[in-house]
């Protein structure tokens, strides 16, 4: 008979040797299917995703600059997420953050110097964030609600307010477009590193890497967030106003995901657009369970995220494939990854043929 | 969360690994991209072409640009290869990344096919002095000043009104048969936004119908998008519902034209055929054929000449195409009626905006300001009616018909 039992720590080598077995696993898979379904030599495929990552210098920066926005909202996330607070309404609290920063560029950009204006935005973006975490978190602090279907519905409300902004400052009337914002002044865009494009993005993302890693690992409040995921009643006993805790991660994350918005609209587009978070706000409830909530692991499981989107859209454009069979591709890769940690938890235990026998 | 840290082992180990090599990619290159480094610049070698679409071969919208990029690729000679087609791009930063590592892969000429990827592409152009950027739709190439940024369009309000005589012939059939009484003649359109590009569609298909039916009317709504599927199927229910008796659309999904098959009312296409799908109910589509145009800037590029800032396609160029007439909806005698009427439009002797063919509150028109010169507070600036007719597209490639006509009533103008 087969049953399964839970391990003990791993050993790591051993541990890296069963997640090395599922990437291999999981390109043999990939491959299989890939020369059933396209004909394609899977090895050609493969090249063209990486080409398509790292294939020329500008392609390296628009990776670094997707993973550094994906890493933003699974940074945004990771706090909440620890403390079990399922905040799925990422992608609503990158509208809003984005909807505040444009917002400011366009009625404050002829008025205020980049000098005032951008800060400005830094303040109302993390502002507008953290409100749209905050209601979901005093309901749920206050009265217990379910915070999945709370953040997730004010998604849509979030989409709808930028529908609508998006009609009020259209150009032309009746288009559904705003366009580059102030492309002539320039006002409220930040500023660029060294004449690199993506590079502040990617330097201020690095920096709020790090000091999620500290506050989550180091602080009090850190410990704190631990406690009350583990246990809302412990955290009560030793003394934690665990309803505290809860809003002010919220407000804490709500603002990460608006800073988000802010290095979108402020760093990169210059536009806002009901579409312009991506779905980050859910792809990175991906990276952070990946990286189970480390912020330092979760560099490498937003990269991958990225690196296939990227590699996806290289063999879309170079062997004419729907945009889809790189998701497959990339579908079938998380599964294997996910799959492969069910052998590091537990161990399917073969009971002895021969042991059966003496019984 | 106790054994989280010993966890991150492998994903940190491995691809924190990645990062570094990618990191160290970039340092090796001081311009950070600037630089071309695919190697296959080479002019005298087949010479590379670029699509951005925002979507993929699923809208038809992004179908018929995809379909005439490979038909004019294929009579130009260009290699498989040398043809690259960016599908699923958003009107936001992606488009300037796309638009960029295109010109890195040594395009010569890169297209973009949607109205909001125009100031990406604008963006791309002025970093791009010797690559050529050819916009569909887009409005600004004659105010930008840029010799590498064009736009281009097609007379389609020419296609919707022929599109729109097949309608009234249809309309007239009806009548004549007692199916309704003349003052039912009423259509519905179902429209994505309220701007000049769709206005310019609705009130020219709408005056092709009139030229045929006096009395003709016609209600339009909008979805506020270019695709989505269950709006504008609502839209097309909401006006049969309505009393109308014949619907056309300008969207980009099968919504319209699959409510009227199964509400078994006579539908006028847009983008392409939907015969397949509407047997009982498809009289005839009008698309823009986007071949010449590709064709023409390519091969005008290739020869070192200025590609116009402004190129309008229209019937004698091909860009304006009619689909079959779907003999078993359309009234007798259409293909005939489309024929005589397409050619006094070629020949000149019918203008689709003919001022004594329409009226605004109650007048006729001799003095309009169009807003050709794009704003964001949508000044007037140029006098389009001359010759007793509205110039449409000829001060710039994107229509600029904005007129709320006589005859036609807007249900909703939310958008």
């Amino acid at each position: 008979m087969i049953h399964i039992a839970k391990r003990k720590e791993m050993p790591l080598p051993q541990a890296l040797a069963i997640r090395l077995g599922a990437i291999v696993a999981a390109l043999v898979a990939c491959g299989v299917i890939t020369a059933i379904a396209t004909g394609l030599n899977p090895v050609d495929v493969y090249a063209a995703m990486v080409k398509g990552a790292f294939g020329t210098p500008r392609k390296v920066w628009i990776l670094l600059q997707e993973l550094a926005i994906l890493l933003c909202v699974s940074l945004a996330l990771t706090p909440a997420f620890r403390m079990r607070f399922w905040n799925l309404g990422g992608e609503g609290q990158i509208l809003v953050g984005g909807l505040a920063a444009a917002s400011c560029m366009i009625i404050l950009g002829n008025r205020l110097p980049n000098a005032l204006l951008i800060p400005l935005m830094f303040v109302s973006s993390a502002c507008a964030g953290a409100l749209w975490a905050l209601l979901p978190a005093l309901f749920k602090a206050r009265w217990n609600t379910n915070e999945t279907l709370f953040t997730l519905m004010m998604n849509y409300v979030a989409t709808q307010l930028v529908a609508f902004f998006v009609i009020v400052w259209e150009v032309p009337k009746g288009s559904g477009n705003i366009g580059i914002i102030n492309q002539s002044t320039e006002a409220g865009w930040l500023p660029q590193v060294g004449g690199y494009k993506y590079l502040l993005n990617i330097l201020l993302v690095a920096i709020l890497t790090v000091i999620m890693h500290i506050y989550l690992a180091y602080s009090k409040h850190g410990y704190e967030i631990s406690v009350v995921g583990e246990s809302p009643n412990t955290a009560r006993y030793v003394g934690i106003k665990v309803e505290k805790v809860i809003v002010r991660t919220l407000l804490l994350s709500g603002a990460i995901c608006g800073f988000a918005g802010l290095l979108l609209v402020g760093g990169t587009a210059h536009t806002i657009t009901t579409t312009i978070a991506g779905g980050r706000g859910f792809t990175a409830v991906m990276v952070a369970w990946l990286a189970k909530f480390n912020p330092i692991t979760m560099v490498a499981s937003s990269l991958l995220l990225v690196f296939m989107s990227c590699g996806a859209g290289e063999i879309s454009t170079a062997f004419g494939l729907n945009h889809s069979f790189g998701d497959i591709l990339t579908g079938i890769i998380l599964f294997f990854i996910i799959g492969c940690e069910f052998f590091i938890t537990y161990r399917i235990v073969f009971s002895k043929k021969e042991g059966e026998r003496d019984v | 969360m106790e054994n989280s840290i010993s966890r991150r082992s492998f994903l940190g180990a491995g691809f924190t690994g990645a990062a570094a090599l990618a990191l160290a990619a970039c340092g090796g290159n001081d311009n950070g991209g600037e630089t071309p480094t695919d190697g296959g610049e080479t002019p005298e070698a087949g010479m590379k072409v670029g699509l951005i679409c925002l979507h993929d071969e699923n809208s038809t919208y992004d179908l018929n640009f995809i379909n005439a990029f490979k038909e004019a690729m294929a009579t130009l000679g260009i290699a498989d290869g040398d043809s690259m087609i960016k599908t699923n791009i958003p009107e936001g930063q992606e488009c300037y990344d796309a638009a960029a590592e295109l010109a890195d892969a040594g395009c010569a000429v890169i297209f973009a096919d949607s109205f909001g990827h125009e100031d990406y592409m604008i963006q791309a152009a002025k970093e791009f002095p010797e690559v050529q950027f050819c916009h569909a739709t887009g409005t600004k190439a004659h105010t930008e000043g840029l010799a590498n940024y064009h736009n281009a369009f097609a007379s389609i309000y020419e296609g919707r009104f022929l599109a729109g005589v097949a309608a009234g012939m249809k309309l007239q059939e009806m009548v004549e048969a007692g199916t309704i009484a003349a003052d039912e003649a009423k259509m519905g359109y179902v429209g994505a936004f309220t701007y000049a590009e769709v206005v310019s569609g609705y009130t020219s298909f709408y005056l092709g119908a009139k030229s045929i039916v006096p009395e003709v009317t016609m209600d339009v709504t909008f979805t506020g998008s270019w695709y989505d599927e269950t709006a504008e199927k609502e839209g097309a229910n909401k006006l049969i519902g309505g009393g109308c008796v014949l619907i056309s659309q300008h969207a980009d999904s099968m919504g319209a034209p699959t409510a009227c098959e199964n509400a078994g009312v006579p539908n006028v296409s847009y983008n392409g055929s939907t015969l397949d799908a509407c047997p009982n109910t498809f009289i005839v589509s009008s698309r823009i054929n986007w071949a010449p145009y590709y064709e023409y800037a390519v091969n005008t590029a290739k020869g070192g000449g200025a590609i116009d800032a402004d190129w309008t396609g229209t019937l004698g160029t091909g860009s304006v195409m009619l689909t079959d007439v779907n003999e078993a909806v359309a009234a007798a005698g259409t293909v005939d009626k489309i024929a005589e009427v397409r050619a006094g439009l070629e020949s000149g002797s019918v203008h689709v905006f003919d001022t004594a063919a329409f009226t605004v509150n109650g007048q006729t028109l001799t003095s309009y300001l169009a807003d050709v010169d794009t704003d964001a507070d949508y000044t007037p600036d140029t006098e389009v009616i001359a010759d007793g007719y509205f110039h449409e597209s000829e001060f710039r490639s994107a229509p600029y018909f904005d007129l709320q006509i006589d005859g036609i009533n807007l249900l909703d103008t939310a958008f």
